[in-house]
């Protein structure tokens, strides 16, 4: 099971990335579970100075871009 | 492709990260980003979170659209820094290339100052000419 965590506190690219990220992980076919993290208390624990940013199993693989879904298939696998 | 955009804000993220070495231009460094974070002119980053492997620290110099290393002599640990993570795209600049003479210790002139912040200001212009 992949844990996929989108950091940011809501705006639109947070979203878009969201929407990404599961699309991401649905064409590749695996278990996966996404959280949206929007507390900043939380988010700034991973280091991530700049949202949206992407977490796969608590390691922060992108920051201040929404990647294509692509893009983010490569980072998840 | 990506798109590359601070959350919820426009415009460009220009980052500085220095080494805040111990030394006058060790500390000149530091000095000169605070004053620059503080008018709103850069976002200051922890160097320590590059070199301790932050994920999110990394991601986000990555995710940044300019970024300024600046280093107090040719040492270049902060470069060094920089580079052992793999992050290579980024301006640099060292403040005894200045003409600063570095000293062990923590005083530091206002010319000085001046004429570092006045060389760091001119590599956080991006190409973009913002």
């Amino acid at each position: 099971m992949k844990k996929l965590q989108v950091l940011g506190t809501g705006c639109p690219k947070c979203k878009k990335l969201a929407e990404n990220a599961e699309a991401a992980a649905k064409a590749l076919g695996i278990e996966y579970e996404l959280e949206k993290v929007t507390d900043i208390n939380k988010i700034m624990k991973f280091g991530v100075m700049i949202t949206p940013a992407l977490a796969v199993d608590g390691e922060v693989k992108t920051a201040g871009k929404v990647p294509s879904v692509d893009e983010i298939k490569s980072m998840i696998s | 492709m990506a798109v590359k955009k601070k959350c919820c804000s426009a415009g460009e993220t220009k980052v500085l990260l220095v080494c805040a070495g111990a030394s006058n231009v060790g500390q000149l460094t530091n000095d000169v980003a605070k004053q620059l974070a503080s008018a709103g002119e850069a976002c200051f980053f922890c160097l320590a979170g590059i070199g301790g492997h932050v994920s999110g620290m990394i991601a986000s110099v990555r995710g940044a659209d300019k970024v300024v290393v600046l280093d107090g002599c040719p040492g270049a640990c902060a470069k060094k820094t920089m580079d052992a993570a793999g992050l290579k795209d980024y301006e640099h600049l060292v403040v005894t290339d200045l003409g600063i003479e570095k000293q062990h210790t923590f005083e530091i002139s206002k010319a000085d100052f001046q004429k570092t912040l006045e060389a760091a200001r001119k590599r956080l212009v991006c190409a973009s000419g913002e």
